[in-house]
Parts: C-alpha cells; structure tokens; sequence
C-alpha cells in the first residue's frame, strides 16, 4: 500500500517518515522525531495495559463482596497498576513523546544534543518495561508502587525484579533529562534567545532539572532497599537498628519531585494550546516561565507531606506543611495567567482546546484538594482514604494526561502530515471529560466519609458510590477507545494537513508536515516572539489543498 | 583562530598542576597526623575542613571550573546544595523523632506562677489548676471559677 | 544534507561548529556528574544519620578500619587524578606519546588502589567484620556496629564500581589515542573521562576522613 501512495505523489517531498524505510531504519535511528514516535507506540502499549489493570480494579469495586478477583490478585493488580501508569506511562509521557518530537523544532535546531543517548534512552526504557513484565510473570508484587519497608523486604513475590525494573527505568528518565537540559542550553538557533523560547520547551527544562537531580536518590535508594532484601543488611529493619522511616525519606526525596516530572511538562503543553486556540498573546510570558523553574526547585523541600502520619519528627512536619503551601504559589500564578489569557481572546473550540479546558476543570480541582491534604489537622484524618486516590488522579490523570491528550491532537497533524476527524474528536474529549469526573468525583465524598484506600472489600454503605465511580470508568474508557479510533484513523486515513493547522506561531508550524528529515533545510530565522498573536497574523491551513 | 582555541581551552602551565598536586599530599600528611590527636567536637570539624579544601582544588584547577564557563560551577554548586537541603531537613526529623511524646502528660509552660502556688489539696487536676489560679491572680481568678461552672 | 565540505570528520551533523559540539559534550557531562554526586550523596545521607544515632558506635568502628592504608589509597588517586590532568594537558598541546603513557599510569594507580582495597576487604571478613545479617565479630562496643560495617560496604563498594568503570573508560580512551583518533583540535572524549576520573577522586576525598579519621 505504501509503494502505491509514494506512485501517486511522485513529487512528495522527502520527509522524516518516508526518508528511509524497514525495521532497522527505525530501530537504529538517531532522528529526535523518529524516537519520539517509538516512545509513542511503546507508551501506549503500556498505558493500554495499566488501564486494563484500572478498570479490573473498579470492576472489583461494583459491589462490596469479593466477585472477580480474590484479595492476593487485587493486591497486586492495584499494585502493577501504579506501578506501571507512574513509571512506564506518565513519567515518559509529555517529555517522552511530544517533548522528543516538538522540543528541537521548537528552538530550531537539528536534533537533540545527544542523538545516540536519546536512542540509547528508549533501549533503557524498554529494558526496564520488559523486567517489570518479566516481574510480573514471575511472581506479582502486591507492595503498592511505593515498596514501603518493612513490607517490601519481606513480602513473597518478585519485589527484587521490579524494584531493578525501576532502577533501571530511572536511566531512561536521567538520559532525557540531560539530553534537553544541554540541548535548550546549547542548540537554540541564533536569536533564540532565552524568552523567546516557547513555555513547552521552558516546561521541559524545568522538568529536566528535575529528573537529574531527583532521580539519582531514588536510584540509591532501590539500590540499597534490593540489598536490605537480598542481603539483610538491616539499614532498614528495626529489628537490626535500621529505621524503616528512612526509606520513605528516600523514596519521596524523588517521588514528590516526580510528580512534578509528570505536572511540569503538561503544564508547558497548556500553555502553548491556550495561546493558540485564544489566538491572544499569551498573558505573563515571564510569570509562566519563572513559576516553572521555581516549583521545579520548591518541589525539593516538601516530600515529608507524604510521612505525616509515618511517625516522623513533629518539628519536620511543620517545616513541611509550611514548605507544601508555599509551591501552591507558582501553581496558581500560572492558572491566574492561562485563565487571562482566555480574556478578551477569540477562542475556538477545537478538540485541543476542549482538553484545555478540561484541564483547567479538573486540575483546579485537583490543586485545590492538595491544599487540605497539606494541612496537618486535615490530613491526618484524610490520610490512606479514598479522597488520596481522588485527588492524585484528579492532578495527574486530570492534569498530566489531559494535557498529555490536547497535546497528541494538537501535534497530530505534524507528526503524520495528516489531520484527524474534528467532530469525532470533540465527540471523544467530551466523553473522557464526562468519564472521568464520574469515575473519580464520587470517590471524594466515599474518602471524607471514611473510605480507606487499597481495601478489597468495603461496607455496603459506600456502594452507591463506587456504582457511580465504575460507571465513570467505562465511560471513560469509551471516550479513549474513540479517541484511539480517531488518531488511528487519522495517521492512514486522514486529510493531507497544511503547514500551519492552527495558525500557531511557534517554529514547528512554519516547517512542513511531517517535518523533513533535518527539520530545516537552513538555520531558521527567528522574526517573531512565540506568541505574539497581536504582531502576526497566521491564517490557519489545516488541509494542505487549502491557500 | 588558534588563539581563540587556546583561550578556550585554558592550557594551563605544568608548574600549577604540579603545585596542586603537592597541596593535595601536603594536606592528606596533615589530616591523617591530626587525626591522632584528640580535638573533641573539633575532630569532624578539621577533618571535613580539610577534605572540602581538598575538593575545592580538585573541582577549580584540575576539573578547570575556574577557568570554565561559570554554568558549570553552578551544577557543580546546585547538587551539593540539593544534597544539603536533603539531609538538614531529614535531620529535623531523624534528631527530633519522638520529642512530642516527652511533652504529652506534662503542663503547659511550668514555669507559669499558676502551677508553682498550687495548694495540696488539688485531688482532680483540673480544679487543682483552678484553684491556684484563684490564690493568686484575683482578678482573672474569679473569672476561671465562672468558667468551671459551665 | 548538504554540509559544507570544510567540516572536520569528528564533527556531528547537527552542531553547527566544533565548538558547540564540545560546550555541548561538556554540560552533558556535568549534569552526569550531577547525578553521581546525588547517588553518592544518598550514601553520605545514611552516613549522617546513622552516626546521629549512634556516634559512640561509629567511633568506636572506625577504629577498626586501617588509616595507613587508607591514607596510602588517598595519595593513589590523587596521584592518578594528577596524571590524567597531565594527559589531558598532553593532548591539548599534540602529544600522543606523552598522552599515552600518563593515561596508562592512570590505570596502573587505579589498580594499585582496587589492590589494597581487595587486602582491606580480605581482612575484613576474615574477622566477620560484614554488613547486616553477616556481623560476627564481637570486639566492638556500642548499639548495632554492623551498621558501621553496612554504610562503610556500601560507599566504598559503589566506589570501588566507579573505580572499575573508571579503568575501562581510560582504557578506551587509550585505545583510541593510540589509534590517533584524537588531536589538539579534538579530543573531548578524553576530557570527558578526566572529569570523571576527578569526581572519583573528590568522592574518595570525603570518604577518607569520614569513614577513616574522625573518631
């Protein structure tokens, strides 16, 4: 079929997909874009398999007895499920994905610092996500995603595997993150200076100043958890001196930040859809920026907010309340910003656009529960209930992955040259903004109302919520098996995209789609800011038959 | 052209990394000989000292972070900065942990007039604590008894 | 595709000059050893809070360990930290010769110190002197000493890898010396090892003292 379409267009201009063709040209490429997409279909692979595992889970909950599943199996299908969404889904996702394709093109250069190691990073990456399979064959691990000690020392099962699976997974994210750091630093096109980047790719950097100086610990630290195991070298058994809090000092010294791995690079997304379908400047261009950086570095000092209830010190949980306040700050300057933005803009309606504004729905949402979970008093009694669960996805599936989805729409076009089905699209973010409010809102009143987490049975009295909240699930999963149909269809299938879809005016949407091969044929001049919507005016072409 | 080249490069003189080399040997005799002499809380304080001033060197002559770009230094400075937040705020909990039962069961501020003239008779606590409150402070005494009486 | 004919073999197709290519060679690396002061510095951490716990143990343990040897192993690296300076500063002014032979007494001092390390090790658990579940030794007062012994396998164990790798990336930079690969105009590879070997070097100058000196 593909001998047929190259016929037809004799004079189709070479580009990143068509420039070389087989399975080795994929598996050996250096191409930023070509690495972006193997990210993409392994990701997904992976996100298809965590939300399999999530709707089990909720199927399990439909009723208050055991139906499905015996406890040992929830155990560990809650566990793969976090295990796998957090690591091997979100994580890699933004920066993975839509990072590895836009960032270079966005600052107009050739391809990242780094061409071998970004390649190099996807080995990594399948590596680790192939051990935790393995892992899971095994012998399945039902610590949770956090391996707690004692428990993770001393539970049946392939704890030691997985634990080596996310070791491993950390290269992956090490590699990224110093790939962009030095690529920003060092790649910008000449007049690409510091505040013409556009907020993604500041997004990213923040990200990546994460991802080198978190991950590292982490790293450590299952280090020495696979040791306490494999060996009892007793740093974290009571019984031998050790102190299990310390391994939570450990793991959330890297997975607070983490969070914000997963956060910061949505956020970077919004901002660039927000300008464009608001066809406005974008308010605040330095406020957004500078917030990124500064929870970047904030985001270090609050990881004991999760140990409020593990016995620490009294004196470290104020500093840490205090400190957990504090990164509410540049959350909320970059909301006030985007939500300006929208003022007095021409906004359109696009499918992007619509997981914008669920983005702002459900984040707001999600930031806002942070706040009482922050709070001592609140949090003790909120701690390992349902209302955890509730506002953790409401920050990252509510966050991340919305922003992650508007995202994937929005570059749709520019990856495959090929645009997608508008009114199915709408049809599809409306459904997951209808399913996922469903799924996870009840689950805050069953956490105020005492709904403990990780539990495999519950009293009937919680029933009627969690119907809703499984409802929620399969309407949810509806709206991204559409989705999956519409992207899908739009890769093959789709009408041939113009340059320029959505009259953006950052450096991607003024080279072809797809792109060529070395993004541009000569060092890009940079003659506008990449918002000045006021300046310039871009008429969209979202079909290239179009003028 | 060349001349650009070296300025970028920093070929520094053979004499420097020799002089730095001896520092670094000179400084190594000096810890482990102060090392046999009791200093008390002075001990880690010395010893540390030493070895920073030893890193320091390494990093700035033979790593040419003094030469370098300064964004260099910067990471250089922002990890060991990072790994000091880490473990200063760590300790607030790892010296303290367990302080907040020593204080459970004990009055608040003991040192406060009302609990030192308290009569012998205070059987209950609470009334004890009323009671005192009443002998000495006569204004705000009385106001504690119409409290008690709710 | 079209570069111009005058870029240099070593020159990678989407730096625009050599320049940008080493400034780029140089950050990259030291966000890696970023993240190695980090890892390393998770370790220093447990150092931290376990002596908190129980500093008469701590003190007590340190007696145990060989401050001779351990002194004799600091004057090795720095000595090898010294040559590999050396041979950085022989290729940038052309001489391969003089590369070769500083690197090759680089590895040699590396060895001799993973050497002494393997005699320090051996004595060690000759006398049940191990980590954990392992410690039989009795002679050392104070709560829990095999946490002593834990931490101090544990840094100079993660050290003594870096080491290891640290003779296999100057191996490799040797060869490729030897095969003329790297001029006064390019020789970034062999930089990017000095500043690793130099970290190596800073990591064992904090664990000298730390694990050997302070009583």
């Amino acid at each position: 079929m593909s001998t047929a379409t190259t016929a037809e267009n004799t004079q189709e201009k070479v580009n990143y997909l068509n420039v070389a063709r087989g399975i080795k040209s994929w598996l050996f490429t250096m191409d930023h874009k070509r690495i972006g997409i193997l990210y993409l279909f392994s990701v997904m692979a992976m996100f298809l398999f965590g939300g399999i595992l999530a709707l089990s889970i909720r199927l399990e909950l439909l009723s208050p007895g055991a139906d499905m599943m015996t406890a040992d199996t929830y155990n560990q299908v809650f566990t793969l499920h976090g295990a796998i969404m957090i690591f091997l889904f979100i994580i890699p996702s933004v920066p993975a994905i839509l990072g590895n394709f836009a960032l270079p093109i966005q600052i107009g250069a050739k391809d990242v610092a780094f061409p071998r190691l970004n390649l190099a990073s996807w080995y990594v990456y399948i590596a680790g996500a192939a051990l935790a399979i393995y892992a899971i064959i095994a012998g399945s691990v039902d610590t949770g995603w956090t391996f707690y000690t004692p428990y993770s020392t001393q539970a049946s099962g392939a704890v030691i595997t997985m634990v080596l699976a996310v070791f491993i997974l950390g290269f992956s994210s090490i590699f990224t993150g110093i790939n962009f750091i030095a690529t920003i630093h060092k790649l910008r096109a000449p007049g690409m200076t510091w505040y013409k980047m556009p907020l993604f790719v500041w997004g990213l950097y923040a990200t990546g100043i994460i991802q080198v100086l978190a991950t590292p610990v982490l790293g450590i630290t299952l280090v020495l958890l696979i040791l306490e195991r494999a060996f009892g070298i007793g740093i974290f058994d009571p019984a031998m001196g050790g102190d299990p809090v310390l391994f939570q000092h450990f793991f959330w010294f890297y997975s607070h930040p983490a969070v914000y791995i997963m956060i910061l690079p949505g956020m970077g997304v919004i901002s660039e859809l927000i300008s464009t379908f608001s066809h406005r400047k974008i308010f605040g261009y330095k406020a957004i920026a500078y917030s990124s950086v500064a929870i970047a570095f904030l985001s270090f000092g609050v990881w004991g907010h999760h140990m409020f209830v593990s016995g620490q010190s009294q004196y470290a949980t104020l500093i840490f309340s205090f400190l957990t306040f504090l990164v509410a700050i540049p959350s909320g300057v970059k909301m006030f910003n985007w939500v300006s933005t929208m003022y007095k803009g021409s906004l359109t309606f696009e499918t992007p656009m619509l997981f914008t504004l669920t983005f702002f729905f459900t984040f707001a949402i999600g930031g806002l529960t942070g706040i009482f979970l922050g709070a001592t008093a609140t949090d003790v009694h909120l701690t390992d209930t349902y209302f955890i669960v509730a506002h953790f996805h409401y920050v990252m599936m509510g966050g991340t992955i919305m922003a992650f989805f508007g995202g994937l729409y929005y570059w749709w076009p520019k990856i495959w040259g090929r645009m997608y089905n508008e009114a199915w699209g709408q049809i599809s973010a409306l459904l997951v903004f209808l399913g996922f409010n469903l799924t996870f809102f009840p689950q805050f009143i069953a956490g105020t109302q005492g709904m403990p987490r990780r539990y495999f049975l519950y009293p009937d009295k919680y029933q009627m919520l969690n119907v809703v909240s499984t409802t929620g699930s399969w309407i949810l999963a509806l709206g991204l098996v559409v989705m999956a149909v519409v992207l899908i269809h739009a890769m093959k299938w789709g009408r041939k995209a113009g340059k320029n879809p959505w009259g953006a005016l950052t450096l991607e949407w003024m080279i072809d789609s797809p792109p060529p091969p070395h993004n541009f044929e000569e060092t890009p001049k940079i003659e506008h800011g990449p918002y000045d919507h006021d300046k310039v005016l871009v008429k969209p072409d979202k079909y290239s038959g179009e003028a | 052209m060349t001349s650009d080249k070296s300025h970028d490069t920093h070929i520094l003189p053979l004499k420097v990394y020799l002089g730095v080399a001896a520092a670094l040997l000179f400084l190594t005799a000096v810890t482990v000989a102060v090392s046999y002499v009791d200093f008390g809380p002075f001990n880690m304080v010395i010893a540390m000292g030493i070895a920073a001033t030893k890193a320091t060197l390494v990093a700035l002559i033979f790593m040419h972070l003094f030469y370098d770009d300064k964004l260099y230094l910067t990471i250089f400075i922002m990890s060991i900065l990072m790994l000091a937040i880490f473990i200063v705020i760590t300790l607030f909990d790892t010296l303290r942990r367990g302080d907040i039962y020593e204080q459970v069961g004990k009055p608040y501020k003991q040192d406060a007039q009302i609990y030192q003239t308290a009569p012998a008779d205070s059987g209950a606590a609470g009334h004890g604590v009323e009671a005192a409150g009443d002998t000495t402070v006569s204004d705000s005494g009385s106001s504690h008894s119409e409290n008690s009486g709710h | 595709m079209s570069h111009g004919g005058d870029r240099p073999a070593f020159l990678q197709h989407h730096f625009s000059d050599a320049e940008q290519q080493r400034e780029s060679a140089k950050l990259g690396m030291w966000i890696f050893l970023l993240t190695e002061i980090l890892l390393f510095g998770g370790l220093f951490g447990f150092y931290v809070f376990f002596r908190a716990w129980n500093p008469e143990m701590f003190i007590n343990a340190h007696e145990h360990l060989n401050r001779v040897l351990g002194g004799i192993n600091t004057v090795v690296l720095i000595v090898s930290s010294l040559t590999i300076a050396l041979a950085i500063r022989s290729i940038q002014l052309n001489e391969k010769k003089k590369t070769m032979w500083f690197l090759a007494t680089t590895i040699l001092l590396a060895v001799v110190f993973l050497v002494i390390k393997y005699f320090e090790y051996e004595h060690k658990f000759h006398l049940g002197q191990l980590p954990g579940q392992f410690y039989t030794y009795t002679g050392i007062e104070g709560t829990n000493p095999h946490i002593f012994f834990s931490v101090y396998f544990a840094m100079t164990g993660l050290h003594g890898l870096h080491v290891i790798f640290g003779i296999l990336a100057i191996g490799w930079v040797l060869w490729r010396t030897k095969k003329g690969e790297f001029s006064a105009e390019y020789h970034t590879p062999v930089e990017m090892v000095g500043l690793y070997w130099h970290l190596v070097d800073i990591i064992w100058i904090f664990l000298f003292p730390l694990l050997y000196l302070i009583g």
